[in-house]
């Protein structure tokens, strides 16, 4: 078997066959070679373990001696060693659903256009590509672009102009400013949509053409085609794209820590400032110390908790169109 | 079932005019419904619009207002130590980035190719390669602070900030994004080139290294390249782990080190115009940096043999 291998090889290339008949090597060094592979993956498994017990551990004696409170109360002060989270979970929720209500739509349309619509050939890659040039943008950038552009052009006229005319909607409640949960959603809108967007014309390509086709055969308009064959054929997939952008939002850091406006209460306006449990992190654990630190790393756990659970469903609904 | 389901809903729309000797001209759309086509196309090309003025607004003022104060002296001296003061640098955090992503790419790189190698060789039918793929997809949503928080917890705290350790922060972040991409390649290696190399008496691990990873090395640098512009790009692990300096410094360990994240967040969360200044230079440096490899692995990737 060897004798006839090590022929063809030498038939093949006389140097190469040479080299590769020294058996003896390799069959040593194949299941070294397993085990070297083997041993890469299951350090993934170890770390992500040692990632939650690490942690929890550090965060265990916040947990126990806040129990439930940690969850629910509303008093955050280091000083005097109350930690109670709701306010930062209550931004970071609100965030996201800020942004997820402005980047949907967007998404969906930005899809749309360039998988249903004859977009010209010089048209479609500027914009491909320009929509994942956002994605490839790092978040401390659009931080810093959101602190000094965007909020005196856009956010704040946007958040006294609402606060004007649907002021007496409690969630648009003045005093009216561009550092708040609408501020934030805002960028946090502008860093999820090319994930969403992506995801979805993904999920577009694989609606069978002869669907569509049928639908045009049967005098559909355009959109009454996308309606009745895009949308129903793609709806689990459309929902899975808009939960991984949300686990995405839910997990923004800097971007969010400078737009937020760092005020740790919970308000029911979204145009008054808040704090979210990422941004929290980030900015108060330079100057933390003992319990504070401990209470900082205890929102971690259940910021990494939460967007667990959204990703892995957002995964379970998309697994299906990107494996097709 | 599919076809079914469709053609019931085409149907159902059609309003039951479908039927044999009904004109075309009946079927015609109404006014109304050529109008709310048009409607929405509107609004499609609407949405289209505002998605794509961030991306050449942010383009344009990084470049713009970063120019001003990028030059020589900015690319080759350190921050000054007050962020009143004019003038200095971010040669320090460039220093930083560079040697922080240097090695965690280093690290991640080995082991995220290995491990996609035991998912596609080795891992067909195996409840190990499940779990780690399953785990792995896990770890590409943790959110990056979450990362930091770990690693604080697990080493920084018995060895104090540095540049090790926002590295192995970095290296996390990275591997699961290498282990998915690279197996996506691996899995387009096409069959019949590892027979040929088996029926050339190639051991598995000489058939790996020779020849499937040599084969599919376009498509596996593309998603090395975007996980380097990733890591180069995060900021808030290394506020946990190597919690940022005015220093130029090179060791690894002992001491805190800058990363240009750090050093345009500092900026971006000061009141004075000279600190502000410098993160703009800064961001534009790092947009720079991130965008380079970005489209370096776009083109890798157009260049790949194997396409899905």
């Amino acid at each position: 078997m060897s004798s006839v291998s090590g022929e063809v090889a030498a038939g093949a290339s006389a140097g190469t066959g040479r080299k590769w008949q020294r058996r003896g090597l390799s069959r040593r060094a194949d299941p070294l070679f397993l085990l070297l592979a083997a041993l890469s993956g299951v350090l993934i498994l170890l770390v992500l373990a040692y990632m939650v017990i690490s942690t929890t551990g550090t965060a265990l004696p916040v947990f126990t001696k806040e129990g439930i409170t940690f969850l629910t109360g509303k008093e955050w002060s280091p000083s005097a060693g109350k930690f109670g989270a709701l306010p930062f979970i209550y931004g970071t929720v609100v965030t996201s659903v800020i942004a997820l209500v402005i980047a949907v739509p967007l998404s969906l349309a930005v899809a749309l256009f360039l998988t249903e619509y004859p977009v010209p050939r010089r048209l479609r890659g500027p914009i491909t590509y320009a929509v994942d040039l956002l994605a490839a943008v790092p978040s401390v950038i659009y931080g810093l672009w959101g602190v000094f552009v965007l909020l005196p052009l856009f956010l704040q006229p946007a958040a006294d102009f609402l606060n004007k005319y649907l002021g007496f909607i409690p969630i648009f409640a003045g005093p009216p400013s561009g550092l708040s949960y609408f501020g934030a959603g805002v960028i946090l809108a502008i860093m999820v949509t090319p994930i969403i967007s992506s995801m979805c014309r993904e999920v577009f390509a694989t609606v069978p053409d002869s669907d569509r086709q049928a639908a045009y055969a049967l005098g559909a308009t355009r959109w009454e085609m996308i309606r009745e064959v895009v949308f129903s054929h793609s709806r689990s997939g459309i929902i899975g794209a808009v939960m991984l952008g949300l686990g995405r939002a839910l997990g923004e850091t800097i971007a969010v820590a400078l737009l937020i406006g760092s005020r740790p209460v919970v308000d029911a306006s979204v145009l008054r400032p808040g704090y979210s449990m990422a941004a929290v992190i980030a900015n108060q654990f330079q100057e933390a110390t003992g319990d504070h630190i401990r209470a900082l790393v205890a929102i971690g756990v259940v910021l990494f908790a939460i967007t667990i659970v959204i990703n892995m469903a957002a995964r379970a609904m998309v697994w299906r169109f990107s494996r097709l | 079932m599919n076809e079914a389901r469709a053609e019931a809903q085409l149907q159902n729309w059609a309003g039951g005019r479908l039927q044999p000797g009904v004109s075309l001209r009946q079927c015609r759309p109404t006014r109304r419904r050529v109008w709310r086509d048009r409607r929405n196309t509107a609004l499609i090309i609407l949405g289209v619009v505002i998605t794509l003025i961030p991306v050449v607004m942010i383009l344009y003022q990084i470049t713009s207002k970063g120019i001003r104060t990028m030059d020589w002296e900015f690319l080759t001296s350190s921050m000054p130590l007050s962020f009143r003061r004019e003038g200095g640098g971010f040669l320090n955090a460039l220093v930083g980035t560079l040697i922080m992503v240097g090695l965690a790419t280093a690290v991640s790189v080995p082991l995220g190719i290995m491990a996609a190698v035991y998912l596609v060789e080795y891992g067909k039918g195996n409840w190990l390669a499940r779990l780690i793929r399953f785990f792995s997809d896990v770890m590409t949503g943790v959110p990056s602070v979450f990362v930091g928080l770990f690693v604080y917890t697990a080493l920084v705290v018995n060895f104090g900030f540095g540049a090790l350790m926002g590295a192995a922060s970095l290296a996390i972040i990275m591997m699961p994004i290498i282990v998915r991409s690279t197996e996506e390649m691996l899995k387009l290696v096409p069959g019949e080139l590892k027979d040929a190399s088996y029926g050339l008496g190639a051991a598995k691990w000489q058939t790996v290294t020779k020849v499937v990873l040599p084969s599919a090395a376009p498509g596996i640098v593309t998603g090395v390249m975007l996980a380097v512009a990733r890591a180069a790009g995060e900021t808030a692990p290394l506020i946990l782990t190597a919690l940022g300096s005015y220093q130029l410094t090179a060791r690894l360990w002992d001491q805190p080190i800058s990363a240009l994240t750090l050093a345009i967040f500092d900026g971006a969360r000061n009141p004075f115009a000279a600190g502000q200044a410098r993160a703009w230079a800064g961001a534009l440096e790092l947009l720079l940096i991130v965008l380079i490899f970005t489209i370096v692995a776009r083109v890798m990737a157009s260049r790949s043999r194997f396409k899905r």
